[in-house]
């Protein structure tokens, strides 16, 4: 084995980094959120199909037993949780896991900052992300438009009007990249469109942006609800900056029944793509019956943010030991 | 034929696209939060020699090139074809206009030359950076004119075109920077 033992990122940006993060406390701390710590391993995980967590086996001493334990993808769930046990308002700094995700954005392990507040809308959670980045990450103000308007400025497509074949037609016609024989979904369509197009000239433009108002068909954990035109949309925001997928945001869904099934409208995908099913957690969805207050939300990637901040190129130039050297 | 799936994809990776065979440059993944993972790679097709972009789903496979980068030394043409020699084996490669047709103009005899092959076939002939050609036609040399101002085109043995100083003579030998087609300096004979 040859050996790399010195850190994928200078010793100066870790300090920076470190300085962030008791930047971030403090910022939370002044606001009276705080911060909790929940269970890296769980024995449930998220149903998302296109979210594969890391498993591995819990073995009690002396015997032969084996009980599968996941990583976590985001502390969402015991998050939950602990909102309807009436923490009020909560945050964490976590590391969190995805299976198979390596890029120049994207790290296997990863850190994030995620917080739920009980007094704020979405539109205020909004406010208190944008003055978080001002005051710590000296980000300016951020512009926001809707998911429709995105699309309709970007594309002239109304993307809650028109037919699947109208927004493949537009993916094909704008994605060079993409074969002629290409196939997807209208969710991956779309997100291509995101990825490609859009992400891109934001990045150019050098804009900050929080888009809003998602398909119904991408509502994760958000509540779903009616736009001013009367369109069916998840009430969740993202956050780009310089066409990076910065943080995620949801109005978050109370409805235990709901959820149960998403979660299992998930599985079914899974099972499609000959994907395991994974266990629904019960104990998240106990607590939403029992009663989860209404509240907002919001998942940051702070590697990301770190990376702009200190102008990095790639994930690993933020993180002290990349997956690859960990 | 084997297959490769994306997740092996990395740069330098020879993989067959359209039934040309191709080279990865970039492979980056794109992956919004909880969406669908794709590949878009970079990559320069071998046969002509352009460099395009494609996407892949997460997950998907490609046919894998059986593509092989060989040292071997310029033998002669026959007009049709241009023959290369294995110095080990002494084994002739015949390489079509296409293969050359990049490094025509600095191919001379004896001179080792990187040969990509396919499927054991020469697909593309790639000069070293630096030849040393001779000059077989040129306006006469201007004594005194060291300084290397102007200059003047030269005709070099392989057939190339190349600009010179003013004081270069018919005979010199020249070392050539084959990438920008640019003289170097007055090879020591």
């Amino acid at each position: 084995m040859t050996t790399n033992w010195q850190p994928s990122a200078d010793i100066n940006t870790l300090k920076r980094r470190a300085q962030y993060l008791a930047d971030v406390r403090l910022f939370f701390a002044e606001r009276d959120v705080w911060e909790v710590e929940t269970p890296i391993l769980s024995q449930a995980a998220p149903t998302a199909p296109y979210l594969d967590s890391f498993t591995t086996d819990y073995i009690p001493i002396g015997s032969q037993s084996k009980e599968i334990h996941y990583l976590q993808t985001s502390p969402e769930f015991a998050m939950k949780r602990l909102l309807a046990a009436d923490s009020g308002s909560i945050y964490q700094i976590a590391k969190v896991f995805r299976n198979g995700e390596r890029g120049r954005f994207h790290s296997p392990e990863f850190t994030m900052l995620e917080w739920y507040r009980l007094e704020l809308t979405l539109k205020q959670l909004m406010d208190e992300v944008n003055a978080l980045l001002l005051d710590v990450f000296n980000i300016e103000p951020i512009l926001r438009l809707s998911y429709r308007t995105v699309f309709e400025f970007f594309f002239k497509l109304n993307i809650f009007v028109c037919s699947d074949e109208d927004i493949k037609h537009c993916a094909l016609s704008r994605i060079d990249s993409l074969a002629d024989d290409f196939e997807t979904d209208r969710d991956g369509w779309l997100e291509l469109l995101m990825s490609y197009v859009v992400e891109p000239r934001l990045a150019a433009l050098n804009l900050p942006l929080f888009i809003y108002d998602f398909p119904a068909s991408q509502a994760q954990l958000a509540k779903i609800k009616y736009d001013q035109q009367g369109n069916k949309v998840a009430d969740r925001f993202e956050l780009y900056i310089a066409g990076l997928e910065i943080a995620n945001g949801y109005n978050e869904l109370l409805d235990a029944d709901e959820l149960r099934q998403r979660f299992e409208s998930d599985n079914q995908q899974r099972q499609q793509q000959n994907k395991p099913e994974i266990l629904i957690d019960e104990n998240l969805l106990a607590a939403m019956k029992s009663g989860l207050p209404e509240c907002s939300g919001v998942a940051l990637g702070f590697d990301r943010l770190i990376m702009l901040t200190t102008n990095s190129q790639q994930i690993q130039a933020v993180q002290s030991f990349c997956f690859e050297q960990a | 034929m084997a297959s490769v799936s994306t997740n092996q994809f990395k740069s330098g990776l020879k993989f067959i696209l359209d039934g040309d065979p191709c080279s990865i440059i970039e492979n980056e993944l794109v992956k919004p939060g909880k969406g669908q993972a794709f590949n878009r790679v970079k990559f320069r097709n071998l046969k002509t020699g352009r460099v395009n972009e494609r996407t892949f789903k997460s997950g998907d496979s490609v046919e894998s090139a059986d593509v092989m980068e060989v040292e071997l030394e310029y033998s002669y043409t026959d007009g049709e074809f241009w023959y290369f020699m294995d110095p080990v084996t002494f084994e002739q490669h015949a390489a079509d206009a296409n293969a050359i047709e990049d490094c025509k103009k600095w191919l001379k005899e004896q001179y080792v030359y990187t040969v990509t092959q396919w499927n054991g076939s020469p697909l593309l002939v790639t000069a070293p950076n630096f030849v040393n050609l001779a000059v077989t036609e040129t306006d006469p040399g201007l004594k005194g004119d060291t300084a290397g101002t102007g200059g003047k085109p030269a005709t070099l043995e392989t057939g190339a075109v190349v600009r010179v100083p003013l004081f270069m003579n018919i005979g010199d030998v020249l070392r050539i920077d084959t990438r920008s087609g640019e003289y170097v300096e007055r090879a020591k004979s």
